[in-house]
């Protein structure tokens, strides 16, 4: 009846899961009695859980994320302070086993549920705005994606309470993820999690390059579109092409878990190497995915705050484009010591090196895009700044990592892990958390407090150099990863100044958390009134903030790329029209949220072995997308006096030209 | 409103177009299961015979059956596929390259 | 999600253009959505080409492969791609009973070739060479499984749409599912190609 599962799947005996869980419950109790005493279960569900608005589910993907940091972070300061004292005869805090599911659920938590939600977040905010559209090409899918993405974020939080996770690392390798070294649920725990999220997200990919290739504004060619939509374009390319070689892996993987295929097993002719290969087929391109979103928020940054236009638009389009397809050819370099050979390490040896190059190209455009600019010192310019001086770091660490024979020496020791830290952290962290702030007025209304902002961003840089420099040291010094104990006593000075870099980074989130209950509070001295709060170049700043339900009362015409700039400079921005057409828009759906729902209880039936349930919540989620396709009444259509009102309200706010739009003629959309 | 609109995106057929397709198909089909069910051919014939028909076909059914075209309406599917293509190509090779080096490596005695 | 452009003529046709393209988008969007399906299967695969000697002391290709079976099962699906064209053809035109007609054939030559593929699969392990034996035999039944897995979807779909059909019509919605389902279908049979060349003639001789 109920498969696996008993009330011995819960760990009382384990007091760090129990105080968790108590907490978790206790702030969950607070929260839904909260919103109950307010009534606001109502407004929730008809204005965020089922919404399709594009906006709302960005807002509500980088909450998740946040969310999810907290608990990513939670166990990065675990394994610090655990490293920190666990020398010698000192065993430190938490058992192998214990420390196992830690570092393994920290990975999966901070790449696909924290790094992943916030750049699909702020992708949903921004870019449907910056082309000038009403919403993406398929609503109802964006909703469903956000919804399957949610349900792998509750398996993961369930394995904590209910089970237990994966103690294989990240990446899950064979034959340790195989039934024979993992007979627990925590592996499948892993494999439905991501099996969920990853659907949503392949999802997303197909839903954005619709969206974009065929929704742009007429006048928006190619070379007009925003860069930092070029970024998205190219990340969701990266997605489609890369994300269905996970879903195989962990599919072969499932199989021989469930029904005792012989893929990846030891016996009967299984190739455990073949996993780790298909894996990181997808797995670089994943962290290309994670990383040129960034790129493109700084690009948009960098521009606006030194009032100049991006310096080579088009050769960061090219740059983008090779790195793009660059991404597919180097995956090997994450096992030169797999044993495929000198001539096989070579090739991808040196392809790993090559992309270095227009990753450099990049750099040197932001640089002499701020070069005779005037800089205003925003947190958004500190993070950018900050990244352009840890990327690189991580970068070069990279590159040397690039060349075979000195990866056989760095190859699963603390160097690599802080690269991998320092790119990410520094790059695409740093980029989201500028973006954040960028879009934050956009989104909300108001600005967050700017010093605030600045004693986070202090607190992270720091933070990371102190808690990350000495792990490069220590990878030289010959310390491996995921170990929860050593005997070498020259090493714990590194780790403990590392845990108190950790440290500075919980300041920068308390910074952050503390920025967000202010900001809250102080709303109406930091609202954003016009819009346009930075002096904006793209078409996401001629909205008011938060943007109209249906974005544009009457769809721009695009002549010139940063097209708000440009209209500012003809003297057309906030220019109105006479009067407004019906606005097509389509309805909020229950069905997203049912059928992400469903896929939870899907993942859960199949992690515990309870057949039944997994069949009846299969069944279930295709019975609810086959009743979806039955509904004709998803669309209607907003009437002029509507829009009239809102545009009137908005318009109130700052005193602009009631002069009639110009008669040209509709550019041709190229 | 015209329903000659109504699948804007992917081209139409004619009962011509499927009758060619389904002809050259079933040649292309028929040939090297001939071949390979005779037993005549030496094994390099038939690989090669069976891999050429094959996309042959494969190239027929985007033709007649997809009606993968360079007009306007067309033309994104084909780049789409095309790089589709690309990634196979990649994926598939590099990866069948690294293993079977691997293996060389590994199982030195498989290859002797 | 269409408007009008509030200051040109082109604002009537320029709504209508951008209401039909709905239909071209959702089209647009399915094709993406199968060259991620091209690459689950190129996974597979290659996969498939890794292991495909890894017999583990049991039969190879040639052992279990029986080729006559094959192209029964090939005809079957050529077939239905045919006959699916023909439903295509006669929906464009508008003709609603012949439309269901044809997609009545294509689904049970479908379901036919579904059947033949179960009945396969069921004597195989039946004879103790079931995917649980080797790592040849898992990738074998993997494969050819996920392919006759895809075309079950299809057939569940062609249900609903022939449902849906004779419920309401040939209206806009209608053929631009009718066209989705007509990618798939056609690209299932795309795959099957690769899948006999692959895993039949070249696993036989």
């Amino acid at each position: 009846m109920f498969g696996k599962l008993t009330l011995e799947a819960v760990p009382f005996h384990e007091p760090i899961i129990m105080i968790t869980l108590a907490v978790v419950a206790i702030a969950g109790l607070g929260i839904f009695g909260a919103i109950t005493y307010y009534r606001k279960w109502g407004y929730l569900w008809t204005e965020w859980l089922t919404s399709v608005d594009h906006k709302k589910i960005g807002v509500m993907y980088i909450l998740v994320a946040l969310i999810m940091l907290l608990r990513g972070f939670a166990d990065a300061i675990m394994m610090r302070g655990q490293l920190a004292i666990a020398e010698g005869a000192s065993q430190g805090y938490l058992p192998p086993e214990h420390y196992d599911q830690i570092f393994t659920a920290h990975g999966v938590i901070m790449i696909i549920f924290m790094a992943m939600p916030f750049m699909v977040g702020l992708m949903n905010i921004a870019v449907p705005l910056q082309i000038g559209a009403r919403d993406v090409a398929f609503p109802f899918l964006n909703s469903l994606s956000f919804w399957l993405f949610v349900a792998g974020a509750i398996l993961v939080n369930v394995s904590l309470g209910v089970g237990e996770f994966a103690r294989t690392g990240w990446v899950a390798y064979p034959p340790l993820a195989e039934l024979g070294y993992s007979p627990g649920v925590g592996v499948d725990y892993y494999i439905w999690a991501l099996q969920l999220s990853g659907l949503g997200t392949l999802l997303t990919g197909v839903n954005f390059l619709v969206t974009v290739f065929k929704m742009r504004a007429p006048g928006m060619s190619w070379m007009k579109i925003p860069v930092f939509t070029w970024a998205c374009t190219f990340t969701n390319v990266l997605i489609v092409a890369s994300f269905p070689i996970l879903t195989a892996t962990l599919g072969l993987l499932s199989l021989d878990r469930y029904l005792d295929m012989h893929f990846f097993t030891n016996e009967l002719g299984g190739n455990a190497m073949m996993y780790i290969n298909l894996f990181w087929a997808w797995g670089h391109p994943e962290v290309y995915i994670l990383i040129l979103p960034a790129f493109g928020i700084f690009s948009e940054v960098i521009s606006t705050f030194s009032g100049k236009k991006l310096f080579g638009y088009a050769s960061m389009i090219w740059a983008s484009g090779a790195i793009t397809v660059l991404g597919f050819v180097v995956w090997l370099h994450h096992f030169f010591t797999m044993g495929s050979g000198a001539n096989v390490n070579a090739f991808f040896g040196v392809a790993t090196m090559v992309i270095a190059v227009p990753t450099g190209v990049k750099l040197f455009s932001w640089l002499f895009t701020m070069f005779r600019g005037r800089v205003q010192f925003t947190t958004p310019v500190l993070w950018t700044l900050g990244f352009m001086v840890t990327f690189t770091v991580g970068g070069m660490t990279g590159v040397l990592l690039a060349v075979p024979g000195a990866d056989y020496v760095l190859h699963n020791s603390l160097f690599l892990i802080a690269h991998f830290h320092n790119t990410i952290i520094g790059g695409a962290v740093f980029g989201y958390l500028a973006g954040f702030t960028f879009w934050f007025p956009k989104a909300f209304g108001f600005k967050l407090d700017e010093r605030l902002g600045k004693g986070a961003f202090w607190c992270w840089i720091t933070g990371f150099f102190v808690a990350f420099m000495p792990l490069y040291v220590l990878g030289f010094m010959g310390m491996t990863r995921r170990l929860n104990h050593y005997d070498n006593p020259m090493w714990q000075p590194y780790l403990i100044v590392a845990f108190f870099g950790a440290g500075l980074i919980l300041c920068g989130i308390l910074f952050q958390l503390a920025q967000l209950v202010v900001s809250l509070r102080n709303r109406e001295s930091l609202r954003d009134v016009t819009g346009d709060p930075w002096g904006g170049r793209t078409l996401e700043w001629s909205t008011s903030s938060p943007p109209p339900f249906y974005n544009f009362a009457v769809t721009p015409t695009v002549r010139a790329l940063d097209a708000f700039q440009d209209m500012k400079e003809r003297g057309e921005a906030y220019l109105r029209p006479d009067h407004y057409a019906p606005i097509h828009m389509p309805k909020n759906t229950s069905a997203g949220v049912i059928i992400g729902l469903l896929g939870a209880v899907f993942g859960f039936a199949l992690v515990w072995h309870i057949w039944w349930l997994g069949a009846v919540s299969f069944i279930g989620m295709i019975a609810t997308f086959i009743a979806r396709s039955y509904n004709e009444d998803v669309d209607y259509y907003v009437q002029p006096d509507e829009i009239e009102r809102v545009e009137n309200r908005h318009h109130a706010n700052f005193a602009a030209p009631r002069s009639v739009l110009n008669t040209q003629p509709v550019a041709e959309q190229i | 409103m015209s329903h000659a609109h109504s699948d804007a995106g992917a081209g139409h057929g004619s009962y011509g177009s499927y009758a060619i397709g389904f002809i050259l198909s079933v040649v292309l089909t028929a040939i090297p299961f001939a071949m390979v069910m005779s037993g005549q051919f030496s094994q390099s014939v038939n690989l090669i015979s069976m891999l050429v028909m094959g996309v042959v076909q494969i190239v027929v059914h985007l033709v007649c059956f997809l009606h993968m075209n360079t007009s306007s309406e067309g033309r994104w599917n084909l780049v789409a596929f095309l790089f589709t293509v690309l990634i196979i190509v990649m994926l598939v090779g590099l990866a069948i390259w690294i293993m079977v080096n691997a293996d060389m490596l590994m199982m030195p005695w498989m290859f002797q | 999600m269409s408007s009008t452009v509030m200051h040109s003529n082109h604002a009537v046709a320029h709504d209508d253009h951008a209401h039909h393209d709905t239909g071209g988008n959702t089209v647009f969007g399915f094709w993406l959505y199968l060259m991620t399906d091209c690459i689950l299967f190129a996974s597979v695969f290659a996969t498939y080409a890794v292991l495909v000697n890894h017999t583990a002391g049991g039969p190879s290709g040639k052992d279990i492969f029986e080729l006559p079976y094959v192209l029964g099962e090939t005809a079957l699906l050529l077939v239905s791609s045919c006959t699916y064209g023909f439903a295509m053809i006669a929906a464009h035109r508008g003709f609603k009973g012949q439309t269901l007609a044809w997609l009545a054939a294509t689904f049970v030559l479908g379901a036919g070739f579904i059947g033949m593929e179960i009945n396969e699969f069921h004597h195989l392990i039946a004879e103790g060479f079931g995917p649980d034996k080797s790592a040849f035999l898992s990738s074998f039944f993997t494969l050819v499984g996920m392919h006759g897995l895809h075309v079950t979807a299809g057939l569940v779909w062609m249900i609903v749409m022939m449902l849906q059909v004779s419920r309401r019509g040939l209206t806009d919605r209608n053929n631009t599912r009718l066209m989705c389902l007509s990618l798939f279908w056609h690209f299932l049979d795309i795959v099957w190609i690769c899948v006999f060349t692959i895993v039949y003639l070249m696993g036989t001789i």
